[in-house]
């Protein structure tokens, strides 16, 4: 799997990224700043990683949505690559057009770091097929805008296509209440493009890989990827 | 030529930080308001002195960067 990671000043999980794709790979991914025009030659996957891009002025990845590398990024995910936004990556992501929908101030106005419970929603994508279908796992959130909004008709379309990657969740997998953690619009972590190449998601999968990090739930978003960009190839 | 861009949010949208205003503004014994919504200001100064082609290049930056027309509004106000 040959994997990209972007980079925008104010980031700081691009290096988790690399660890997490490199420990399912194999393969060192490249980092790629965002003023190239273009992806290394054979990108299999890109990585929008988490952070601060420009200290989130204007709203949480606005600018960084609109950097020259982006242009590629679109050109990438046209052509059925995938994509994938964790955190800051996400509101990228959005802000860019590549994702429905925006991602708001969290529901209590807080920055909310904790482990989090989610439930994959479906386990036939790029990104999810080491897990099964209703699976809950256990990975952590770090974010003070992750309140996932879309207006009514998006979110129809999001449910009716199956395009809810992830939902909030307890332990037991039972999605509402106080496993909502930041307010999001019907329980949604993450969410897939039309053509479910691209993948946006707040939790950090990237930082549960590892026992001695509090668990290794996140490793099998990082395998799934290495085995669809291996079958792909 | 000065130009002012009011960004807010589009009814219906939650708007949190107005929400914890309102509560301060009750807190501090300010009465009759009846709600809050948080926006934004941009002073934008612009090369041109022609008002059409203001017109033009502000609503190409509002619609590109300004504004996130998912859930914001936008007002462009020439001075």
């Amino acid at each position: 799997m040959r994997a990209a990671v972007l980079l925008f000043p104010g980031l700081n999980r691009e290096n988790d990224a690399m660890r997490a794709l490199q420990q399912a790979s194999g393969v060192k991914p490249t980092l790629v700043w965002h003023a190239e025009h273009d992806l290394p030659a054979g990108t299999d996957v890109v990585v929008v990683p988490g952070g601060f891009s420009y200290g989130d002025y204007l709203r949480c990845g606005a600018i960084a949505g609109r950097a020259n590398i982006m242009n590629a990024v679109r050109a990438h995910a046209a052509r059925g690559g995938l994509v994938l936004g964790i955190c800051n990556g996400f509101q990228i992501l959005c802000e860019s057009g590549l994702l429905p929908g925006v991602l708001m101030r969290n529901r209590n106005l807080r920055f909310i770091c904790r482990m989090q419970h989610l439930r994959v929603e479906r386990a036939d994508t790029a990104f999810t097929n080491r897990y099964a279908p209703g699976q809950v796992i256990e990975v952590c959130v770090a974010h003070g805008e992750g309140n996932y909004t879309a207006d009514s008709q998006t979110l129809a379309r999001l449910e009716g296509e199956g395009r809810v990657a992830f939902r909030y969740c307890d332990a037991s997998g039972q999605v509402g209440g106080d496993a909502n953690c930041n307010g999001s619009m019907n329980d949604i972590a993450g969410v897939y493009s039309e053509k479910l190449n691209v993948l946006g998601m707040m939790p950090h999968p990237e930082n549960l890989i590892e026992t001695i990090m509090g668990g290794t739930d996140g490793r099998g978003l990082f395998d799934s990827l290495a085995s669809a960009a291996a079958k792909a190839a | 030529m000065k130009a002012r861009v009011t960004v807010t949010l589009k009814s219906g949208v939650l708007d949190p930080q107005g929400k914890a205003i309102e509560g301060a503004l009750r807190s501090l014994g300010i009465e009759g308001v009846d709600g809050v919504r948080q926006g934004k200001i941009f002073e934008i100064e612009l090369s041109s002195d022609d008002r059409a082609s203001a017109e033009a290049v502000l609503k190409e930056a509002c619609e590109r960067l300004l504004a996130n027309t998912v859930v914001e509004n936008y007002r462009v106000e020439l001075l």
